[in-house]
């Protein structure tokens, strides 16, 4: 195959080297040897080989990126620009969706859980933390024990949210039933505008915890015992040695378990869709949520104005996007 | 383009006229869409396609049976991108953006026909957008209070016919330590009708459609009479508590255990219920009591549709189809107690021998006059649905909150009817 459509090279170097490949190839195939000097020609993918390959393969992803991601979101600003019903005419407003998002409450009442989620959501790393910590040791059985807690991130999220609405059930949840066993008057964590962002956030960082404690497990294993040796001798033990000893040293994990629980709480969607649907009366919303509401569900027949939540909610995520750029580029960097 | 389209226009005109003028069997595709997903509706759609096939043999029929929540998000793609000949849908205000997007075929000439014209004249209304019918409808069902016989003798209470007669009966209701009336709101629609009922019992039907049109304020005084209605129910303590976390199938349980004395609700209300156990001596009904004295009483009665995309490649048969299906005897056997369990709405037609279906039907043949709603989520476009239930779901759980949800709705009512 290496025959295949050859022209004219008079750089020496090349000939040479195509030479030495070619008898290579001739030793490794047994070939019927042919003379060299008819080979002299090279084909342009042969020569550009070295440049052109990375992008050969680079060129399916390249495509499905610029058709599914960066496509959608130059439309999703062109859409945002039009009121349409997603049936009809498209009516060009301008930035008239954009005026409306900044005079509608619920759009804040969705801005303001998204801010709860991506803080609340963090909590999933710190507790992730210390039950990879709880857990890595090694007493008979414990794989058992690490996957039990690895458990609630391998069920669907619409097992967890269904598992969660009959926990907190006002009338029969388990919740009531053991507040009201010590005493405490029933609540309707699901119903009531107050609790229920926090109730859902609950039901959403059990699986989380759960990713980021078989991240930190993984990255306990790289720990160095030489350093906790050295630092053992100098005295270090209990939070100094866990705050100055292993914890910078499980930077990468931290750093990953930053980015999926960040993304986690952008997009969560599902949970509040089984949960509450949005409700009480659109308490429970985040913008993904409200966005889905009024461009696709079932009376949302508004497209454009569902195109610029979007435009705002990525616009939130670019700034994070962008951060874990710099610090990957930055680590690359450093490197 | 334009030629393309008069091609297939006119097409459709010769195939039209060879249909009507010949009774022969019917030949090519029909491919129907529908939203009957639940055991019983789902079989016996499936026994009438089936009848329809054995009276034309030649015609190759495909069924496509949606989950009904799916549907209602689905049916835009479909009508859209790949359009069937017959879909399901609804009445009035619900059909509105297909029919202004021209998704649906105009169906005029059918209801111009003597069979369709006479017996079908009752929803000819619910089905007429800009003067022309858009579909044909298969079924309908009332609305009313579903309640608990048992619970009412033991209390000695008997059906209320006025607003006073209701309260008292609720505070009695109430003081035996049981809520009113169960409802769910968590899907917010079961909200609307108790709006619906309570405003076309203040404020009277025409009201109610003015509304529901845009053409009066949410801030107006008479809608706030509906609501100081509705406030003396929630202010005895009259609703089920937490109802904002339930779904109208999850609020059943406590009409079956006795915590809840009656239910707001569709007749479809009624098969769960009996499943659950209830008998009807222990399960009755009555109509919504009259408010303002003088107001003609009007009924919730949502009518589901069968439609023609304008997009659908066999309009003749899918025609002939909707003929089939709004037939006196189709319409009998579909609306069953054993079936959907609903009413036909073919004038016809039989209603089967059930003491629901009776006690509905009757109510809305002769002690309806002031005319017959479709429901909240129908009769008012979706978004200002969308955005009312939301309000209404609101006020039953923080009833102060009044005077900044009827602002929000006002300003609603102003960005959407333009």
């Amino acid at each position: 195959m290496h025959l295949n459509g050859i022209c004219a090279v008079n750089d020496p170097e090349v000939v040479q080297l195509f030479q030495f490949e070619f008898h290579m190839i001739a030793k490794e195939t047994k070939m019927n040897s042919q003379p060299i000097t008819e080979i002299t020609k090279r084909s342009w993918y042969k020569r550009n080989e070295i440049a052109i390959t990375p992008w050969l393969f680079l060129t399916p992803a390249i495509l499905f990126f610029l058709v599914y991601v960066i496509f959608p979101i130059v439309q999703s600003f062109q859409v945002s620009a039009f009121a349409w019903d997603g049936l009809g005419e498209r009516e060009y407003v301008g930035m008239a969706n954009y005026k409306e998002l900044l005079d509608d409450p619920a759009f804040y009442t969705s801005l303001r859980n998204n801010v709860v989620w991506l803080f609340m959501y963090l909590l999933a790393i710190p507790a992730g933390l210390f039950i990879a910590l709880f857990l890595n040791q090694t007493v008979r059985g414990i794989r058992i024990y690490k996957s039990l807690f690895f458990f609630p991130f391998v069920i669907s999220q619409v097992v967890v949210g269904l598992v969660f609405t009959w926990f907190y059930d006002p009338t029969f949840g388990l919740l009531n039933t053991i507040l009201g066993g010590v005493g405490l008057g029933p609540i309707n964590v699901l119903g009531d505008p107050t609790y229920v962002t926090y109730g859902i956030i609950a039901a959403g960082l059990w699986p989380q915890t759960a990713y980021c404690m078989i991240l930190y497990l993984t990255g306990l294993n790289a720990v160095d015992p030489e350093q906790i040796e050295a630092a053992r001798l100098d005295g270090a033990k209990g939070w100094k040695m866990l705050w100055y000893v292993i914890i910078p040293q499980l930077k990468p994990a931290t750093f990953i378990a930053f980015v999926v629980t960040i993304v986690g709480a952008l997009r969560s969607f599902d949970l509040i869709s089984i949960m509450t649907n949005g409700g009480p009366f659109g308490e429970s919303r985040v913008l993904s949520f409200y966005m889905f509401e009024v461009a696709l569900s079932e009376y949302g027949f508004r497209l454009g104005y569902g195109a610029a939540i979007a435009v705002v909610l990525f616009m939130i995520m670019l700034c994070f996007i962008v951060y874990f750029l710099y610090s990957m580029y930055k680590e690359e960097k450093g490197h | 383009m334009s030629m393309v389209k008069t091609t297939v226009a006119a097409l459709a005109a010769t195939m039209t006229m060879s249909g009507v003028a010949s009774a022969e069997s019917l030949k090519g595709d029909l491919n129907i869409f529908l939203d009957t997903s639940n055991p019983a509706p789902r079989a016996v759609m499936e026994q009438l396609i089936g009848e329809f096939q054995g009276m034309n043999p030649d015609l190759k029929i495909e069924t496509t049976i949606i989950d009904r929540e799916a549907y209602k998000t689905q049916i835009r793609n479909f009508l859209t991108a790949n359009a069937p000949d017959v879909a399901t849908w609804y009445a009035a205000n619900r059909m509105k953006p297909y029919v202004k997007a021209g998704l649906f075929e105009d169906l005029s000439d059918m209801w111009a026909e003597p069979e369709i014209a006479a017996n079908l004249a009752s929803t000819k209304g619910a089905m007429t957008i800009d003067g022309k019918q858009w579909g044909v409808p298969y079924t309908y069902y009332q609305w009313g209070i579903y309640y608990r016989k048992d619970i009412f003798a033991e209390l000695g209470l008997s059906e209320p016919t006025n607003w006073a007669e209701e309260k008292a009966n609720c505070a009695k209701i109430v003081a035996s330590g049981r809520a009113c009336y169960s409802i769910g709101s968590k899907y917010l629609w079961t909200a609307g009708g108790w709006f619906d009922y309570l405003n076309m019992r203040t404020n009277g039907f025409d009201f109610h459609m003015q509304l529901a049109a845009g053409e009066v304020s949410w801030e107006d005084d008479r809608v706030k009479a509906t609501f100081a209605n509705w406030r003396e129910l929630i202010d005895m303590g009259g609703f089920l508590e937490n109802h904002q976390s339930y779904s109208w199938q999850e609020a059943l349980p406590f009409v079956v255990n006795g915590s809840a004395a009656s239910y707001l609700i569709g007749n479809f209300a009624v098969a769960p219920l009996r499943e659950a156990g209830l008998t009807d001596d222990q399960l009755d009904f009555y109509q919504f009591p009259a408010i303002t004295e003088g107001v003609a009483l009007a009924e919730d009665a949502p009518t589901d549709t069968f439609h023609i995309p304008s997009g659908a490649s066999n309009k003749a048969n899918a025609k002939e189809f909707l003929r089939f299906m709004v037939s006196a005897d189709a319409q009998t056997k579909m609306n069953a107690g054993d079936a959907l369990g609903q009413l036909p709405v073919n004038a016809k037609s039989a209603v089967d021998d059930d003491k629901f279906l009776n006690e509905g039907f009757t109510m809305l043949s002769s002690n309806s006059p002031g005319g017959v709603a479709q429901f909240f989520d129908r009769d008012f476009p979706a978004e200002m649905a969308k955005v009312g239930m939301e309000g209404l779901q609101e006020f039953m759980v923080r009833p102060d909150n009044l005077d900044a949800i009827l602002a929000r709705l006002e300003k609603a009512r102003g960005r959407i009817y333009k």
